[in-house]
């Protein structure tokens, strides 16, 4: 099996394999994440004490956690690559980053949002909005470590360590709100026992929450084929594709 | 595994467990300092942990619910006085001149910020309303026996502000 993986490691099969994958990721992206706005925006209850307001819920919970799940995407690729030394996987790494750092920012964003009108204030520095606001800054280091050094292997063995250091930082966020009192409310969706949503809530929620990861994925992946061909302009494959494409 | 991956996955490893480490101890020293907010029954009894009171004066902040018909509202003004106890049995009368955000109801949980002008008395400079994790729609929550009423003002009292 292993022999079977590691096959994937070589860049021409990444590529096409990821430009296989493309098309399914995008097309569940797009249906679930319309289907899952549409209904949570306009079809869903209003919630009893906060009336309308309460749907931002259908983008800043999916951000939020998709921000967690990109970071350890990340961390994942980056540990792959560092102790396998995969040049593929520090690559997706690489990939990932940017994109992890802006739906981190569309949560705290969101959050800031609705923080304003419901609790009273746009930001306060409990445990959940300092280590969510950390977590930024870990994608933000990430991004400017791979960027600053011209030797891509080197780049990527810097910004591996620091992003698997701070994964650290992702059960904090988890269990800020049990851990520490905080102003931010403890989760609403519970895996081990009924969540405290009303169903007709709950549905559009967790379809625009797979639609999110789902998303995540497919601007993933155009990210991870761009830099496999930037990474890989010298070899024969990349210049076949690219007199390809000039022939048509 | 070769020799070579074998030492960089042992390094990787102790990397994450040597950070993990380092990071559960200094939160655990810091846990107290964490904590958003002192509970009524903390500012009377000092804290759970460390058994540090607060001291008249001092700028802290509060958080636990607003007592059921404790709320009294100045007819004329903005002034609200209304008490904020916890599940240990602390109880905190708070003063408060400005608006209250829209959560904001008795019964619910809030922090509060503001200077304790004596034992079991804080003058609040901001109140915050805390959400908790219930979302249902009106009918369910009218079938539960839970109304929300948002805080209402008088015209005289918005145009003075």
């Amino acid at each position: 099996m292993w022999k079977w993986l590691h096959s994937y490691a070589d860049p021409e099969r990444a590529y096409k394999l990821s430009g296989t994958l493309l098309p399914w990721f995008s097309t569940l992206a797009i249906l679930l994440v319309g289907t899952g706005s549409i209904w949570g925006l306009l079809f869903a209850p209003t919630d009893y004490q906060q009336g309308d307001s309460y749907r931002i819920i259908f983008i800043h919970v999916p951000a939020a956690s998709m921000s967690m799940a990109a970071y350890m995407g990340m961390a994942i690729a980056s540990f792959i690559g560092l102790v396998w030394q995969i040049k593929s996987a520090d690559w997706a790494a690489a990939a990932i980053a940017p994109i992890g750092a802006v739906i981190t920012f569309i949560a705290l964003l969101t959050g800031a949002a609705w923080g304003k009108p419901m609790w009273g204030t746009w930001w306060v520095w409990d445990a959940r909005l300092t280590s969510e606001l950390v977590l930024l800054f870990l994608y933000l280091g990430v991004i400017s470590l791979y960027a600053s050094f011209e030797d891509k292997v080197l780049a990527a063995r810097a910004s591996g360590i620091l992003a698997i250091v701070g994964v650290i930082n992702i059960p904090i966020i988890k269990y800020s709100v049990d851990w520490w009192s905080s102003l931010h409310q403890p989760s609403t969706i519970r895996i081990t026992e009924k969540s405290t949503m009303s169903t007709d809530m709950l549905y559009p929620l967790l379809i625009n929450i797979f639609g999110f990861g789902m998303m995540i994925g497919a601007i993933t992946l155009i990210r991870y084929r761009t830099e496999i061909l930037a990474r890989n302009g010298m070899r024969p494959w990349v210049r076949d594709l690219a007199t390809a494409e000039e022939a048509k | 595994m070769n020799p070579r991956r074998k030492k960089r996955l042992t390094l990787a490893v102790a990397l994450i467990a040597g950070v993990a480490a380092v990071a559960s101890l200094l939160l655990y020293a810091l846990n107290s300092n964490l904590n958003l907010f002192y509970t009524p029954y903390e500012i009377t009894h000092g804290k759970n942990d460390t058994g540090v009171k607060p001291e008249l004066g001092q700028r802290i902040r509060i958080g636990g619910m607003v007592t059921m018909g404790s709320m009294k509202r100045d007819p004329d003004s903005l002034h609200v006085e209304f008490a904020v106890h916890d599940s240990a049995g602390g109880t905190v009368s708070v003063t408060y001149d400005d608006l209250l955000p829209d959560l904001f109801r008795e019964g619910q949980g809030i922090v509060a910020q503001g200077v304790l002008v004596e034992s079991g008395k804080l003058e609040a400079t901001e109140v915050l309303a805390k959400h908790d994790e219930n979302y249902m729609p009106p009918e369910v929550a009218e079938a539960m026996g839970q109304t929300h009423e948002k805080p209402t003002y008088n015209q005289k009292a918005l145009e003075e502000k």
